[in-house]
């Protein structure tokens, strides 16, 4: 079901893509999905790579963001896409609010855009009990962005819990990296 | 949504027979409890060189029990192989109250096992049986022998011939590699079941030892599946959206409980298997998940932590009632009953970090087990007599077996990557 949708918001995205493609003036053919979603005209809104970005492959779960740096502000898959959390708690940090206030204009800029909002946690404690937890921080994420008017439907929570770490080993920080929400387009 | 109930060949992700990871023991703890017994190298007749050394394997599971302390080698005063040759004298003299002889016979493609069980003290024989197998049994028919020699001497059922489950998972962070896997109680003949570069979680035997519900991300999204092991054919049975995880069987085999966050956040269900009917059990604001059912199928053990921190409950299915039951210390989870007796194993974080810990239900009295930090998904041998778990050696996850009192412990480390999640399956036999 979740697919259906994903799939159709990609027919959309690959189909306005392409009459923004026909109808800019020389774009500058980065090829990401993103420009293109809301609407022709915008610069660099042209085809190519809707899998590699949307996918949130590698990289994406970084939240390093290759490829997407030229756009100014919303038209623009946000180049952070990870905020951490303190332990035990699903609080959003307020260095991290910006993060999230990016992301949000985003999706609601992009109405068609979807979100995977992956929530992941440290190694201590049991795995299935981390599950919730992974899945409080993610709900804490998508609560936040409905403050700021992203409608629920280009969310989906999955949560990880400790079971697939950004980094290994068994330090703080570590562990500090590993408490996170992943946006993943 | 309506669950997905879809047939699966999984033709992909299903590799039999293909990775042989065996686990090897390594003893970590004995217990000054142990009873001596003296096993002799069974007597070969016919060709020489039998493929495994049974007397060897009985020799290992009795010490890895915990209850047996076996005579070193050396320490044989005589090299009898069958009762008419024993004295019972010398055995007394090195202190061993047991005694086990046999002899291995070719027949044919086979192999004709005689083995015998004495009580040195009674001088009394306690056992004589014989049994064949074919080659590929012998490791199978010594987990047997140990299995007779244990409940003679204990009174308990052994569980040598039982199996686990556990996951392995390979290659760094970006890039890791998960495995399910079957082998034996000892680790030796291990089969992958499922490989995925996706999370697999939450492996749970069936009741008849013929299937596991496991828990897996390969989709992109946690779905629970049923797995045949006889054909590996297997069924998706839930794929709500949010968390599908923790499946644990009814006693009768018939209904799966898990935890599922379709309604908002994490609550217990049970599942009626062949009506593919939920019913919903909690119904609060809290995480409620890791369920596994009371051996007389009238409860059910959770963890929640609509307290604050994560403890134990116990929900009554005839009441519908949830009571903690745990009160010591701030965390207490993963929950297993003993499938014999009243005891309830947990993990339990103390200041030094998250153990294995037994609560006795009659005293009330909570006893940590181990000495490992990172311990996580304790599973108990269907006999009650040793917990199996997952815990942190030097970077690597490994398994480690600790056995109810406390008092032995082995690990059971792979040779390469982390292993994780055990299970011991039922009796098989």
């Amino acid at each position: 079901m979740q697919f259906n949708n994903y799939v159709k918001s990609l027919i959309v995205v690959v189909a306005l893509a392409f009459v923004a493609g026909c109808s800019s003036t020389g774009g500058t053919q980065d090829g990401s999905m993103d420009g293109s979603a809301d609407g022709a005209g915008r610069q660099g809104a042209t085809t190519g790579q809707v899998g590699g970005t949307g996918m949130g492959q590698g990289q994406g779960m970084q939240g390093q963001g290759q490829g997407m740096q030229q756009g100014q502000g919303q038209g623009r898959i946000p180049q952070q896409r990870t905020i951490y959390f303190d332990y035990d708690k699903e609080t959003i940090r307020p260095e991290f609010e910006s993060t999230l206030n990016a992301n949000a204009q985003y999706l609601r800029s992009n109405p068609n855009a979807r979100v995977v909002l992956q929530g992941h946690g440290d190694e201590r404690g049991t795995r299935e009990y981390n599950l919730g937890l992974g899945e409080r921080r993610a709900k804490a994420v998508e609560r936040y962005l409905a403050v700021q008017g992203v409608s629920d439907s280009q969310i989906e929570i999955v949560s990880y819990g400790e079971e697939r770490p950004a980094v290994d080993g068994h330090s703080e920080d570590a562990y500090a990296q590993n408490r996170r929400v992943v946006f993943d387009y | 949504m309506k669950p997905v109930f879809a047939m699966l060949t999984a033709l992909l992700l299903l590799v039999s027979n293909l990775a042989k990871a065996d686990l090897t023991i390594e003893i970590t703890q004995g217990s000054d409890r142990a009873v001596p017994i003296a096993i002799v190298p069974f007597a070969q007749q016919g060709q020489a060189n039998l493929p495994e050394n049974i007397a060897e394997i009985v020799r290992n599971d009795l010490a890895h029990s915990g209850q047996f302390s076996p005579l070193a080698d050396n320490a044989l005063i005589a090299r009898p192989h069958s009762s008419e040759q024993v004295n019972y004298r010398d055995w007394r003299a090195v202190d061993s109250n047991y005694l086990v002889v046999g002899q291995v016979t070719p027949e044919g493609s086979d192999y004709r096992i005689q083995f015998e069980l004495l009580d040195i003290y009674g001088e009394r024989r306690m056992l004589g049986e014989v049994v064949t197998v074919g080659q590929n049994q012998l490791r199978s028919a010594a987990h047997y022998i140990s299995d007779q020699v244990f409940e003679a001497v204990t009174d308990i059922r052994g569980a040598f011939s039982t199996k686990i489950a556990y996951v392995t998972a390979e290659g760094a962070a970006d890039s890791r590699r998960y495995g399910l896997h079957i082998a034996d109680a000892d680790g030796h003949n291990s089969q992958q079941i499922l490989t995925s570069d996706e999370p697999i979680m939450s492996p749970a035997w069936s009741p008849d030892g013929n299937k596991l519900a496991y828990t897996s991300f390969e989709t992109g999204r946690p779905a629970i599946y049923v797995q045949n092991l006889a054909n590996s054919q297997r069924v998706q049975v839930t794929s709500f959206q949010g968390i599908n995880g923790a499946a644990t069987w009814s006693p009768d085999g018939r209904k799966l409980a898990m935890s599922l966050s379709k309604d908002g956040q994490p609550e217990i269900y049970t599942m009626d298997i062949a009506a593919g009917n939920f019913q919903r059990l909690t119904n609060n604001s809290a995480i409620d998940t890791e369920p596994d059912w009371s051996p007389d199928g009238e409860s059910l053990l959770f963890t929640s932590d609509r307290s604050g921190g994560p403890q134990l409950y116990r929900y009554d299915l005839s009441s519908g009632e949830a009571k903690r039951i745990t009160f010591t210390g701030n965390y207490n989870s993963r929950g297993r009953f003993s499938p014999v007796g009243e005891d309830i194993f947990m993990i339990h974080r103390a200041s030094d970090g998250y153990h294995v810990a037994k609560k006795d239900m009659k005293t009330d009295r909570l006893t940590v087990l181990t000495e490992t930090r990172w311990d996580e998904s304790p599973s108990v041998a269907p006999n009650g007599s040793m917990i199996i778990f997952a815990t942190q050696e030097g970077n690597r996850g490994v398994l480690g077996v600790v056995s109810a009192d406390g008092k032995a412990s082995y690990r059971l480390p792979s040779a390469q990557g982390d292993v994780r999640e055990p299970a011991w399956s039922p009796f098989l036999n």
